[in-house]
């Protein structure tokens, strides 16, 4: 008897459509990641329950890091020599305004500043700048002044204030950055907090249910 | 299909005299490439941040001079919270009160036995049993509706419920940026609308301290 012939099929798999879809994703992948910046001045900030994303467009952060040093950043350039002219003009400083406006952000007093300016940009860290004055038992709280500037640029402009502090960082800075904020009515600003689940059974929580059932 | 053609050099008729071109197949093994896609695939998501940082919103109030304008508070609805080293919280309800046979000065802690979100619960449960309606609930409501315009007719009626509730949070120098946020998140936690952040006086600092002493 002859048996009928089973055709051998092969066991490799044509493996260009694999091949698509991992290229597919791989480049959805790296078009939509950002990067995390490569921060100058190192803030593992705490959490919080907020679920609000913190805004990223006409920022002014005030960032405290682990030594409780004080810097001003803020993404808007222009700003920025407006800040070195005004202080030029009020204090006499003699900052160069061209290359205080490419510094990432601002962290010397004011006597120190327009040395802090022409340093090198590998120093330009929190490890090497001696951070803005706010303790009020040292000496003057200078960042007083740096918001009462700020303000004045940014007036007639939307402006977002963020504060993002150290887990670390002592309570005194923070009392000097709000004190500062107080005297210039910066009354209501955002600090910026890794987000957190709300714990189940709390009030918020029994609200946000509420919420979730009312949309449904 | 994804292979190699290797029957290709077998291509010799008999007979023929003509020496025919090897022909190559034009497939490759694509799965070497799929794994490198995956590879950089895997790569990518592990190193895309996926949280983005969110902002918590504070309010600051306007610093009044004279003590006449400040917010006076009820005795019974307030609880004060004050913050020491080594993420260490003591409270005291209503005002402190040091004398012989002992004080009002408690210990209490940001999880655990005696936490932070208990006493606020059971505070405001208190405050809210203790409620004695006038007419000041009305405009209270009327904020809270302006505030929450899709709130229930319940929700604004029960607005008023806890407002003789104020949490006083005093860090001293030693407490970290992280215990005041914590703080402050409690209140989010618990819909606690009435809040401030008050400098410590000296007397409980100090009270702190020995506190702190004794502990060790």
């Amino acid at each position: 008897m002859a048996r009928p012939k089973i055709p051998r099929k092969s066991t490799s798999i044509d493996m260009t459509a694999m091949c698509d879809v991992a290229f597919l994703l791989l480049s959805f992948f790296i078009l939509t990641t950002k990067f995390k910046a490569d921060e100058a001045v190192e803030v593992s900030p705490p959490s919080s329950v907020a679920s609000k994303v913190a805004p990223d467009k006409d920022v002014v952060l005030i960032s405290i890091d682990k030594d409780g040093k004080v810097f001003i950043s803020m993404d808007d350039k222009s700003q920025m020599e407006y800040l070195a002219n005004s202080l030029n003009n009020t204090k006499n400083l003699g900052i160069d305004a061209k290359a205080f406006a490419k510094l990432d952000f601002i962290g010397a007093p004011f006597s120190a500043l327009a040395k802090a300016a022409t340093l090198p940009k590998e120093q330009q860290t929190d490890k090497f700048l001696p951070g803005i004055p706010t303790d009020t038992t040292k000496g003057a709280n200078e960042l007083v002044e740096w918001m009462k500037i700020i303000k004045d640029a940014y007036s007639g402009k939307k402006m977002n204030l963020l504060l993002k502090g150290d887990n670390v960082s002592k309570y005194p800075s923070f009392q000097g950055v709000i004190a500062a904020f107080k005297k210039n009515d910066f009354l209501k600003f955002q600090m910026v907090t890794n987000p957190e689940s709300i714990p189940n059974g709390t009030d918020l929580w029994k609200e946000s249910q509420k919420g979730a059932v009312a949309k449904e | 299909m994804a292979e190699m053609d290797t029957s290709g050099g077998g291509g010799h008729k008999k007979g023929s005299g003509v020496k025919k071109a090897k022909k190559l197949s034009t497939r490759v093994d694509l799965t070497p490439m799929v794994d490198l896609g995956f590879l950089l695939i895997t790569f990518f998501i592990f190193t895309t941040t996926m949280s983005q940082p969110t902002a918590f919103k504070l309010n600051l109030p306007k610093d009044v001079d004279r003590p006449e304008d400040q917010t006076k508070t009820k005795e019974s609805g307030t609880i004060t919270f004050l913050l020491g080293k080594d993420n260490h919280v003591f409270y005291y309800e209503g005002q402190l009160k040091v004398d012989a046979t002992g004080n009002n000065f408690k210990s209490a802690s940001f999880n655990g036995e005696n936490s932070i979100r208990d006493l606020l619960i059971k505070k405001k449960k208190e405050v809210i049993a203790g409620h004695v309606h006038d007419s000041n609930c009305e405009k209270i409501r009327a904020d809270f509706a302006a505030a929450h315009p899709t709130a229930s007719p319940a929700d604004v009626a029960n607005s008023c419920l806890d407002r003789d509730l104020v949490v006083v949070i005093k860090p001293n120098e030693e407490s970290t940026y992280k215990n005041v946020v914590d703080v402050l998140d409690e209140m989010a936690i618990n819909v606690i609308s009435r809040y401030a952040l008050v400098d410590i006086t000296k007397d409980e600092n100090s009270l702190i301290k020995l506190t702190e002493a004794q502990a060790k």
